[in-house]
């Protein structure tokens, strides 16, 4: 059975104005996707800005009051508060921020932040706490003498890890790991995904990885969901989304992507161009009079893509 | 490639820490050209921006100690008064900022904005800068100009504000663009648009052009020549072909090697140990680098580490590379 099952999720943001502020319309953030997320697996959702992919994050969580659709966890609904409060949901699903520094609170020292959830979900003993707290900075790579100290005296790649540290603190089932290496160099962002990868090995935790990146997104899930104006554009395993992508939206992401290999990169360009004028030409038949991603079809057992219903074919 | 643009000799920038002084830029020496795309890479806290804001004269020079030669169109930067700055800046070299949304006046609409660099270097007529503003408009790929004038930032996109930016840095067609970060808040297809907009004005403008960045990707399919700075120095300078083909300093090789690959999917990434020193702990004397590649012995380093020139126009400080192997035996 798969950990958490998203069975068309819809989160409307209402437009008020005029006189009485009455709602005119609404902001579709997330318009009707389904997804799962099977237990010790990575899920991918790329999307570009205004996607909605962070929206579903936090519906997941229950940051976000969702409008229709239901989220099950281990066959529970869980889309209220008082049905969270009741499974301890809160204790195994956490969450990994973008933004490390503005995620850590800069007055407490690193052991009261790692020891926080702790305290907030386990009755642990003074010594019991230290030492898991000790366990916990272990696993991410610190040492014994950053229990003390504040987030400013950390660089962003330890701060990410901290922050690691303290999503697996409670030893969670799903992290949300929201654009976790978005803000860092090339080599940090190396080092924090290696730690997310051992933690996953090592726990058996599930994540649901968040990016606009389609690199480390390929590096790090299993299988995927590309995000466009609210809804799925498509959605498979990894060798589905990158070898074989079938919708127009997919195909420009990854033409866009701008690869190391000098030698090719006339070729990448005018590929690109080509890519980006069939996207302008087609991309009517893609989207519906409203601009809406159109229903998904299955093309194989894993893999769904939008397509028009014309174009259907097995692969 | 074109006439020399930009010359830059033993460049020092130092920031006063209370009663010292620190390098951020060390002894940095390099050129660009016209019609030529210089990028420079590195992780943050590698003195890139710092680098930048040394050549358009964006210090604060109460705090900070600027020597060695940047000689830009037969002029003297180092030491150039802030008027003779006032003068350059906008007309001469121009700057693209990574935050369009920072960059931009919150209460001015977009033609004003423009319109600024106009008023403060040219004495052409209203008509004529109206005139130019939609043009400059048109030219960075925004659809209806007249509309786009009259708006505010905050009615427009992010890839929008940057082609707005982008106006602004070309207005007075500048000889010289630095870009620094110009695409890392954007959307990857919004970035392939931006980088080709840079090279389509590049080509019209003949400028050269100044990309700081920390995206090899970017690096590998806009730049023309490519500078790589670590702890404040140039360790590696080449053309694009050059640094991405045959790499030769430790560094170079450890960032390409960290770059998640499509053949390796799922397996360990490639980290590199530790951390950029900050400013205040910067080794003086040794390789910078040694700390990070410790199973490489001392013996392989230079003491005082100096350019060298193994194959023509392709630099690389310190000894180290000649033996530079990684901790699994591999050499690239």
């Amino acid at each position: 059975m798969s950990l958490v099952e998203i069975k068309d999720l819809q989160v409307h943001y209402p437009i008020r104005s005029g006189f009485f502020n009455r709602i005119h319309d609404y902001v579709y953030a997330v318009d009707g996707v389904s997804f799962e997320i099977e237990p010790g697996q990575t899920y991918g959702l790329i999307g570009e800005t205004g996607s909605g992919k962070t929206t579903i994050g936090r519906s997941i969580i229950g940051l976000e009051k969702i409008t229709s659709g239901k989220i099950l966890f281990d066959g529970h609904d869980v889309s209220t508060k008082k049905e969270r409060k009741a499974i301890d949901y809160n204790r195994d699903v956490q969450m990994i921020f973008q933004d490390s520094l503005s995620s850590l609170n800069p007055k407490k020292r690193i052991y009261d932040i790692i020891a926080e959830p702790l305290r907030n979900f386990e009755k642990l003993s003074d010594t019991e706490e230290k030492h898991r707290v000790r366990e916990l900075l272990d696993t991410v790579g610190l040492g014994e003498d950053d229990l003390f100290k504040y987030p400013f005296e950390f660089s962003g790649g330890q701060r990410q890890r901290i922050g690691v540290a303290r999503a697996i603190s409670t030893n969670p089932k799903l992290v949300i790991a929201d654009e976790p290496v978005s803000a860092l160099d090339l080599s940090v962002q190396a080092q924090v995904l290696n730690y997310m990868q051992e933690i996953q090995s090592q726990f058996n935790i599930s994540y649901l990885f968040i990016s606009h990146d389609l690199g480390v997104v390929r590096h790090m899930c299993d299988s995927m969901a590309i995000m466009h104006r609210g809804r799925f554009v498509e959605l498979g395993t990894r060798d589905d989304i990158y070898n074989h992508p079938q919708h127009i939206y997919t195909k420009r992401l990854l033409a866009a992507i701008p690869d190391v290999n000098v030698d090719q990169r006339d070729a990448q360009r005018k590929h690109r161009k080509e890519v980006e004028k069939i996207f302008d030409t087609e991309q009517s038949r893609y989207y519906d009079k409203n601009g809406r991603v159109l229903p998904l079809q299955k093309v194989s057992e894993t893999h769904s893509v939008a397509l028009p219903e014309d174009q259907v074919k097995g692969e | 490639m074109g006439e020399e643009l930009l010359t830059i000799n033993h460049l020092h920038t130092a920031f006063k820490r209370g009663t010292e002084y620190f390098d951020a830029v060390d002894d940095v020496s390099l050129k660009i050209h016209k019609d030529e795309i210089l990028a420079i890479v590195g992780e943050s806290g590698c003195g890139k921006t710092t680098l930048a804001k040394s050549i358009i004269g964006l210090h604060d020079l109460k705090r900070t100690k600027i020597t060695g030669n940047i000689k830009f169109q037969d002029q003297e930067l180092v030491g150039a008064s802030p008027e003779k700055f006032d003068q350059l800046r906008g007309s001469d070299m121009g700057m693209i900022f990574q935050d369009p949304l920072a960059a931009l006046n919150p209460l001015m609409r977009v033609e004003d904005q423009v319109r600024e660099v106009l008023d403060y270097h040219t004495d052409y007529s209203a008509t004529k800068k109206h005139k130019i503003v939609l043009k400059l408009l048109d030219q960075v790929g925004l659809e209806n100009p007249e509309r786009v004038a009259r708006q505010f930032p905050h009615e427009l996109s992010g890839g929008m504000r940057q082609r707005i930016i982008i106006a602004i840095a070309i207005a007075c067609k500048p000889e010289l663009i630095i870009a620094d970060e110009p695409t890392t808040a954007l959307d990857v297809t919004i970035q392939a648009q931006i980088l080709d907009l840079l090279r389509s004005i590049q080509a019209q403008n003949h400028a050269g052009i100044i990309l700081i960045t920390h995206d090899l990707g970017v690096v590998a399919d806009t730049a023309d020549e490519v500078v790589v700075m670590y702890a404040g120095q140039v360790v590696e300078r080449g053309t694009v072909f050059q640094i991405f083909n045959h790499p030769l300093h430790p560094y170079t090789r450890s960032l390409l090697k960290s770059i998640p690959q499509a053949e390796h999917e799922g397996d360990r990434l490639y980290a590199i140990e530790g951390a950029v020193p900050s400013l205040a702990k910067m080794p003086h004397d040794g390789c910078r680098f040694a700390p990070r590649i410790p199973w490489i012995p001392e013996s392989a380093h230079e003491k005082t580490p100096t350019m060298h020139e193994p194959e023509e126009g392709h630099y690389v400080l310190c000894t180290c590379y000649q033996t530079f192997k990684f901790e699994n035996g591999e050499a690239v």
